[in-house]
């Protein structure tokens, strides 16, 4: 290219460009188009374009924080030129950002001075493919959306549903439910461990990860067909009972993965490397996690013991013993611990809800909800036709709003349903905790290091399936 | 969390051990009495402000401790006008739907703002919830709602030179047409 543009200088004809007024032509339409139908930019401008104010709210966005709480205006400089910093793109396609995330960051050296997230890279509209599915194929769409763990979003839009329609559960559909979303709360965070692990340079951490992570898919294939989007837990209920012998099965995962959580700390929790990549590495402060929505591990990190299963608690987790795991300084490790010992506590009421398992149906028995079994359907007229109708046309549900909150093993996932009194939701919105943590981004890289930007990233455990949507 | 040495530490604030405090705690029922409410099993409030003092509303509920802006979303009413409305709240097309939770008390409350379809603004909250920013430019992305102050509202999922709000009723669902055997083909 510069050895062409060269050429040319030394001929010195530049104006006998044949393309010259086409490309400028082209040029002039493609700036109508973009101010005609654009909304601006998504991307990071730069400094010198970059209104002050503005400015001081990209820089990790805290200015906009209440009075009261932490900021030193010194530590931002908007005075710094142009010239002297570098605004690089990380993503989409980069192996550590966990999907296709793109970072634009800007750069003075090795120093991250401003970050921005741009998201929107696997969005398959998901929300609007909702309005067109009934509530009974409803969890088969939302099962897709955190890949990681399939059986929280399905358990907030059943939850929802069942709100609307004012279903009482049996008591064994609601721990049946309870076990499912721990076993996947564990294989969620052991994912987690497995990929932070690599992102770290820990290549036997994702080994190990990954592996354990397996046992947990393993008795999910057991007991619903499939290793990820189960369509297991419906409105209604579940889908099946679980597979004879479950309690074996969920014995050894509990014991194997409990003994493995302490090589785990062999491996990590006392390695020197792995302390200094992760301490005080990506600070975020209560007050700022709580004004940027943040929640889940993120949140509790910092101190704030907020787990909707202690504070909110759905289902019938105030029938279970377990402990709130929070940190102290928000940093990198503080998230790394909170996640492990979470896996722990889930073991613990994994162990809890085997025992207390209640005998009963797995699910209502409610003609407008649940289709009959099948052995009726040969012999009954009018169960034929519920199924066939439950199947094709689906239930109606009551005119309503609700928003349902669950603890995902990211945070609050929420689902707001609205309801016109058809068999289809009219709107579902699902407040992803992935999606609202990203904006944490800019505060936890700020004036860190270019390297730790990797590390970061990973300990907010975005899933892009959830972000997107 | 183990014997930890004297940990660095990037920034410079002192770690927090507890929730902060809110400033003025009461009940949400205090907060502007006269504004419409409809009684709900899952929240404890849900309020029906006017467009002109849905801003003073969120205030108010953050001034008695909901310190988290857990949701906002915007619902397209275009096809279902016939929604239940408290008495004096008249149904426009746009509806913003917002979710506030406190945790010092253990409580949520939802707010839900009547917007209509000639004039599709809302007053940003940005100023009072910094966590509000994605969940804004989302509204804004999906149904078009404008939210006046807010310093970067810009398409977030879709691409930025998409034209249309893809979750407002009247936006085309793309189809495609089932070809059977027999049928004439398209030429």
């Amino acid at each position: 290219m510069s050895e062409h543009d060269e050429h040319e200088d030394e001929r010195s004809v530049p104006e006998l460009d044949p393309d010259a007024e086409l490309r400028a032509r082209v040029a002039v339409e493609a700036a109508a188009l973009r101010a005609e139908t654009s909304e601006g930019a998504q991307e990071l401008t730069p400094r010198g374009d970059t209104d002050p104010t503005e400015l001081r709210r990209e820089v990790g966005a805290v200015l906009r924080l209440p009075e009261g709480t932490y900021v030193d205006p010194g530590d931002i400089d908007i005075e710094r030129r142009d010239d002297e910093t570098m605004i690089i793109n990380m993503g989409p396609q980069h192996p550590s950002t966990h999907g296709v995330l793109r970072l634009m960051l800007e750069l003075d050296g090795e120093t991250v001075l401003r970050t921005k997230p741009i998201i929107g890279y696997l969005h398959t509209g998901m929300e609007k493919t909702a309005e067109e599915l009934t509530f009974v194929q409803g969890s088969t769409n939302v099962t897709r959306m955190d890949y990681l763990s399939p059986l929280h979003n399905e358990l907030v839009f059943s939850l929802a549903t069942e709100a609307l329609l004012g279903v009482e559960l049996p008591p064994r559909a609601v721990w049946i439910r309870m076990l499912m979303a721990e076993l996947n709360r564990v294989s969620s965070h052991l994912m987690w461990m497995a990929t932070n692990g690599m992102d770290l340079g820990s290549t036997s951490m994702m080994i190990y990860g990954f592996r354990e992570r397996e046992m947990v898919l393993t008795f999910f294939e057991k007991t619903t067909g499939l290793r990820m989007n189960h369509n297991f837990i419906r409105p209604g209920g579940v889908a099946a009972d679980l597979p004879d012998g479950w309690e074996d099965d969920v014995d050894v995962i509990c014991e194997t993965i409990l003994t493995r959580t302490y090589e785990y700390d062999e491996l990590l929790t006392g390695q020197p490397i792995f302390r200094e990549r992760t301490e005080a590495v990506g600070n975020i402060s209560a007050e700022e996690a709580l004004a940027l929505s943040v929640t889940g591990p993120i949140l509790r990190s910092t101190g704030v013991p907020w787990d909707l299963r202690r504070t909110m608690p759905y289902l019938a987790y105030d029938k279970l013993d377990f402990d709130v795991i929070v940190g102290t300084y928000g940093d990198n490790f503080d998230r790394y611990s909170v996640r492990l010992n979470e896996i722990r506590e889930s073991i613990k009421m994994i162990r809890q809800i085997v025992e207390q398992m209640p005998p009963g149906d797995y699910r209502v028995q409610d003609r407008k909800v649940t289709p009959p079994p099948r052995g009726r359907i040969d012999e009954s007229m009018e169960a034929l036709i519920h199924h066939f109708k439950i199947f094709t046309e689906g239930f109606r549900v009551p005119e309503g709003e609700v928003y349902t909150a669950i603890e995902s093993p990211r945070g609050e996932l929420g689902c707001y349903l609205v309801s016109d009194g058809t068999s289809k939701p009219y709107r579902m919105h699902i407040r992803g905790p992935s999606f609202v943590n990203l904006q944490a981004l800019p505060v936890l890289l700020r004036g860190g290091l270019m390297a730790d930007a990797v590390a970061v990233i990973s300990s907010v455990d975005p899933v892009m399936g959830e972000v997107d949507r | 969390m183990g014997a930890v040495g004297s940990r660095r530490r990037a920034g410079g604030h002192a770690p927090v051990s507890e929730t902060s405090t809110p400033t003025r705690a009461g009940p949400p029922s205090a907060v502007l009495p006269d504004v419409p409410r409809l009684p709900d099993s899952l929240v404890d409030q849900l309020a029906f402000p006017p467009r002109a003092r849905y801003a003073e509303m969120v205030e108010a509920f953050k001034s008695v401790g909901f310190e988290l802006c857990s949701d906002l979303c915007a619902v397209d009413y275009l096809t279902h006008p016939g929604r239940t409305l408290p008495d004096g709240v008249a149904p426009e097309r746009f509806e913003v739907v917002v979710n506030l939770l406190s945790l010092s008390q253990r409580q949520r409350v939802r707010i839900r703002v009547q917007v209509p379809e000639s004039d599709p603004c809302l007053s940003s909250i940005i100023d009072l919830y910094p966590g509000a920013d994605a969940m804004e430019r989302e509204a804004f992305d999906m149904v078009g709602i404008v939210f006046e102050g807010h310093p970067d509202l810009t398409r977030i999922l879709m691409p930025e030179d998409w034209e249309g709000h893809p979750l407002r009723k009247d936006y085309g669902v793309g189809r495609v047409p089932v070809q059977f055997k027999e049928a004439p083909g398209p030429r």
